[in-house]
């Protein structure tokens, strides 16, 4: 019960973590974002560094296909978070399934009470 | 860490090609090893995956102004080890080279050794160093996941100023800038997805212990030690 307790507590203590890492992220960088578009990708920063150092440099090959606009990227980018999503759920719970019906049928005889044990080295 | 499509000189695409694919085959050959000897294990290969594919689709605003996205890669680094992320990089990084216009087929190659090869293996060494220390295995993730994904940054950096060295300070100062909008901006995400790990693994710890006890991540559990 106690160590039930500890784990949630400690499971908020990360998220809240998270949190606050993101906080400080977005309020110290809207500072330092310039130009028109706040927090420009580091890989197209990178891009424009590459062309201002080295003018003459030909970009020799160009993407297959490009989405029309920066909408539609986002929303590819969305559909690829949303194919990961669903199979990272997908594979939780199906675990979490298995346990259960381990548990149903008593394959590991006494490991049920022990479900929650302290999250230090064993 | 995407390099963009045709921003790196023809010499240095076939040259990292050259050295990303053995560890791409190897990393194939160990997918399929994994999933026919230990079939129970398949959920969480398809987990490691899943992690990477989300987190490196999600750009995250930094303290540098900019914004960038993590890699996910350190967790199934932890889980399978490093040669099994070579692989799974690549599916990731193919995936946003022809449909995003995000990186590139020309640049897979070095994109793969920064994300694919050389941050996995770095967030595995601190996860085993976290081990031979006694460190709590939270503590081991937390470093794996961080360390995979600031190294595959730092890397990348080293990749465009090799190709890019600076025309005034050379290779050091081209170094330098690169990691400068890199490295710095990448250093929150790293802590933040060290953190979302570690929320991750005790998530996994719970539902798949005998699965992450087979694999060697986790010591069995007192009572089953007998078993």
């Amino acid at each position: 019960m106690k160590n039930t307790r500890r784990k949630t507590l400690v499971t908020w203590a990360l998220v809240v973590a998270l949190v606050v890492i993101f906080a400080l992220s977005f309020t110290l960088g809207s500072a330092r974002s310039t130009g028109e578009e706040g927090f420009v990708g580091t890989d197209s920063s990178a891009t424009s560094a590459i062309q201002e150092a080295h003018p003459g440099y030909r970009q020799w090959f160009t993407p297959l296909f490009e989405p029309a606009s920066g909408e539609v990227e986002s929303g590819l980018f969305a559909l690829q978070a949303a194919i990961g999503g669903c199979v990272l759920g997908f594979a939780v719970g199906a675990l979490w399934g298995r346990r259960r019906a381990e548990r149903a049928l008593g394959v590991q005889e006494g490991a049920a009470d022990e479900h929650a044990g302290p999250p230090g080295p064993r | 860490m995407h390099i963009a499509e045709g921003f790196l000189p023809v010499t240095h695409c076939v040259a990292w090609y050259a050295v990303s694919a053995p560890f791409v085959i190897h990393g194939a050959r160990r997918v399929i090893a994994e999933s026919r000897e230990h079939p129970e294990s398949r959920l969480l290969l398809a987990a490691a995956g899943a992690f990477t594919f989300v987190l490196s689709s999600i750009k995250l605003p930094s303290v540098t102004g900019s914004s960038s996205h993590p890699t996910g890669t350190g967790l199934g680094a932890v889980l399978f080890g490093p040669p099994v992320m070579a692989f799974l990089s690549s599916v990731v990084l193919i995936f946003q080279a022809l449909l995003l216009a995000h990186g590139g087929i020309t640049t897979l190659g070095a994109n793969v050794f920064s994300m694919g090869i050389v941050g996995p293996w770095v967030g595995y060494a601190f996860w085993v160093l976290a081990k031979r220390l006694r460190w709590n295995a939270n503590v081991g993730v937390f470093l794996a996941l961080a360390f995979a994904d600031l190294s595959t940054y730092c890397v990348t950096s080293a990749q465009l100023a090799i190709a890019f060295p600076d025309p005034v300070s050379g290779l050091a100062g081209s170094l330098a800038k690169f990691l400068g909008v890199f490295a710095l901006t990448q250093v929150p995400l790293a802590l933040a997805e060290g953190v979302l790990g570690v929320l991750v693994f005790r998530l996994l710890r719970d539902v798949a212990h005998p699965e992450l006890v087979k694999l060697g991540v986790l010591k069995p559990r007192a009572n089953q030690a007998v078993a």
